[in-house]
């Protein structure tokens, strides 16, 4: 299935460099979880602050059991604030 | 301790200046800076007053921690009767104004009645005159600074001026400091311009006492090791500042767009923080340059950015070829998100004009998008604009009318109105996306359920700095709410405002609270201030601010008809992203609030709530 992963602020050093906008499309199994699409992209658990899958806030201790669908928007970013 | 327990009182109309005591027993109930300033302002002025009459008054004010080592002690906030809104107004800076003015020895200055002709107040340690500002008069605030420091010889003058923008009254023209810091919102520039004041010039030379020195020392470096070691604001905001929101709140929903008729930008990666970090320009240098601190500050969110050389705004300007003021979250939203525009150095020129003339971004842009929307329905032309042509998503556009509002020159006078004025005249008041006149900032209510109630009960109006629910809605700080229901959001906005007004008359930025709470703060307070304060007793004093400025607008005759949202917000649903299908649920959400503040179904504050409150 297709995923797209966004990784945003210091967190954007992680995805590859064909990746723009902060974003790439990925093929993925069918099982995989917000964890397993992470830790594939050597993203450290612990700077993964705010998690959004579909815009929608997915905890980030809850990653392993977050399984995706096919045509979920990942987005990432560590600690931010702002205002 | 702490506070210098003086005030300036400056009679604009026969130039009489007194030096007059601080009225301590006042500061005991209300702290300082904007909680003390209101009960100085609703004290002395009829809430009835025309906000541009020299009845009205100006209070450039202080709070007990400004000018003090704790973290981020370096905030003033101007407060007066709005000038957009007809609301009590409080706007706050930071920089370096605000600890000169304790330096020079004063908590406050108050402002009343008009000069004749042009003036500026020098204040130099204690030393106060009255100046003529005839040769300042229709100069930018980056020239009046530069022209003050050199007429008096002093590079460390720090100074709060208007532009031109202030000079002409337009409605939501801010008052500017240290070249890009402003006290931003509600029209105070168009009053300090209505009193032909054009800036406070500053230098003091002594300290600030604190109570208790060693315990001060004590709990401001624990506070200052809870910054440092808080992700957020140790990382998150000296890094990447607040314009890290962008594609945040664009992932969640909520980012207004083209005036609210949408509320995610197809354009939000182009003006974000992360685009600005990117290399761009013929030098391969980014927008973004530096982050820069205000006085005391151990987060520096600040930005400072740089104009691509070759970009149409400034290829034949050299004179905007340098480092300044960069983009804020809420600036690039106005500027871009709310426009429809994707040209980052066009917005980052539009910022410096701002700064430069003395405009309000938020207000400004928020404006241009209802003025684009009337153009996209027919109802403005280029007969109209002056051959303006104001397309959504125009970068041409934006530029002519952030010169023409500045100077309020043609279509430009009519866009220095604000969007409610503007929509008005042009028969479709229902596309003003404000509240009480006051235009609002970069999360909308359909997707941030909080935000609708906290913009609805805002005192100056519609502003996110009242209660940022968006912190515990989104970001999850202190603790994760969900952002599409309106269920216990009445209890957060309450919470948020209260504990927000204590931190802003206690002279410290509200940013600090993404990692302090008032268990961080009250020490540091009761450490520097006489008297007890606690966290219990800090709370108390934010709900009696917050009751004093509701009580000062209902007298001026606001009311419950008032605390409403635009309709785009309550009848069309957010088209897209999580909160596709939802409106506003304001309805829910504001009877329960007025039962959590004591107040009557109408909204006014009951006999017993006043009482408890000491009001």
């Amino acid at each position: 299935m297709k995923v797209k992963l966004k990784l945003y602020a210091t967190l954007g050093k992680y995805l590859p460099p064909t990746a723009k906008r902060n974003e790439i499309d990925l093929t993925v199994d069918e099982t995989t979880s917000v964890l397993d699409l992470l830790t594939s992209h050597n993203v450290p658990m612990e700077t993964c602050h705010l998690i959004l899958v579909n815009g929608v806030f997915s905890p980030p201790a809850n990653a392993a059991n977050a399984t995706l669908k096919n045509g979920d928007i990942v987005a990432v970013w560590p600690p931010v604030a702002g205002g | 301790m702490a506070w210098m327990r003086k005030l300036l009182r400056v009679n604009l109309t026969t130039g009489n200046i007194v030096e007059e005591p601080l009225n301590m027993e006042w500061a005991q109930k209300y702290l300082g800076q904007r909680g003390l300033a209101s009960k100085y302002l609703t004290e002395e002025i009829d809430p009835k007053v025309d906000p541009l009459s020299p009845d009205n008054k100006l209070i450039f004010c202080t709070g007990p921690l400004t000018g003090t080592s704790a973290s981020t002690g370096g905030r003033y906030s101007v407060i007066t009767k709005g000038a957009l809104t007809g609301a009590i107004a409080c706007s706050n800076s930071g920089g370096y104004f605000g600890p000169e003015l304790k330096f020079a020895g004063y908590d406050m200055i108050i402002f009343e009645g008009k000069a004749e002709k042009p003036v500026y107040l020098t204040v130099i340690d204690d030393k106060v005159t009255l100046q003529d500002a005839g040769d300042l008069w229709g100069k930018s605030v980056w020239d009046t600074e530069a022209a003050i420091k050199s007429k008096h010889q002093d590079s460390m003058m720090h100074i709060a001026s208007i532009g031109i923008a202030g000079e002409n009254q337009v409605l939501y023209s801010c008052i500017v400091n240290d070249l890009h810091r402003a006290a931003g919102r509600s029209g105070v520039g168009a009053v300090m311009g209505s009193k032909n004041l054009k800036a406070v010039a500053v230098r003091g030379t002594g300290g600030v006492k604190v109570d208790d020195f060693m315990e001060f020392m004590k709990t401001t470096e624990a506070g200052k090791k809870v910054l440092a070691d808080n992700a957020v604001t140790g990382e998150g905001l000296p890094t990447y500042g607040t314009q890290v929101l962008m594609n945040v709140i664009n992932e969640a929903g909520a980012l207004p767009t083209r005036n609210s008729r949408d509320v995610q930008f197809e354009g939000a990666h182009d003006i974000s923080a992360e685009a600005m970090a990117e290399p761009s320009g013929k030098d391969g240098k980014p927008n973004l340059l530096a982050n820069q601190g205000c006085f005391a500050c151990t987060i520096a969110c600040g930005r400072i950015s740089k104009i691509n050389e070759e970009h149409f705004t400034v290829v034949n300007k050299p004179e905007y070829w340098h480092a300044s003021g960069g983009l804020e979250y809420e600036a690039a939203w106005a500027l871009g998100a709310a426009t429809g525009i994707n040209d980052l150095d066009a917005l980052t020129y539009a910022n410096f004009i701002c700064n430069e003339q003395g405009l309000d971004p938020i207000s400004f842009g928020a404006t241009l998008g209802a003025a684009m929307e009337l153009w996209d329905l027919g109802i403005l032309n280029s007969e109209i604009t002056g051959g303006l042509e104001l397309k959504f998503g125009s970068a041409e556009a934006l530029t002519a009318a952030v010169e023409a509002t500045g100077k309020a020159e043609g279509f430009g006078a009519e866009l220095g109105m604000g969007s409610a004025r503007l929509t008005a005249k042009y028969g479709k008041p229902e596309l003003s996306q404000t509240v009480k006149g006051q235009e609002f900032p970069a999360y909308d209510p359909r997707g941030i359920q909080g935000m609708g109630l906290t913009y609805a009960t805002s005192n100056r109006g519609a502003c996110h700095l009242r209660s940022y629910t968006v912190s515990s809605e989104i970001l999850g700080i202190p603790e994760k709410t969900d952002p599409l229901v309106t269920e216990g959001k009445a209890g957060l906005v309450k919470a948020f405002q209260d504990a927000t007004a204590a931190v802003d008359s206690a002279g410290l930025c509200v940013f600090t609270t993404f990692a302090w709470t008032l268990e961080d703060i009250a020490p540091q307070v009761n450490a520097a201030c006489e008297g007890e304060w606690t966290v219990d007793t800090m709370l108390e004093a934010g709900e009696r601010i917050w009751n004093l400025e509701r009580q000062f607008n209902n007298q001026a005759g606001f009311t419950a008809a008032d605390d409403k949202l635009p309709e785009r917000l309550m009848k069309d649903a957010a088209k897209t992203g999580p909160a596709e299908g939802l409106v506003s649920g304001l309805d829910v959400m504001l009877p329960e609030y007025y039962e959590l503040r004591g107040w009557t179904a109408d909204g006014v504050p009951t006999n017993e709530t006043m009482a408890r409150l000491r009001l």
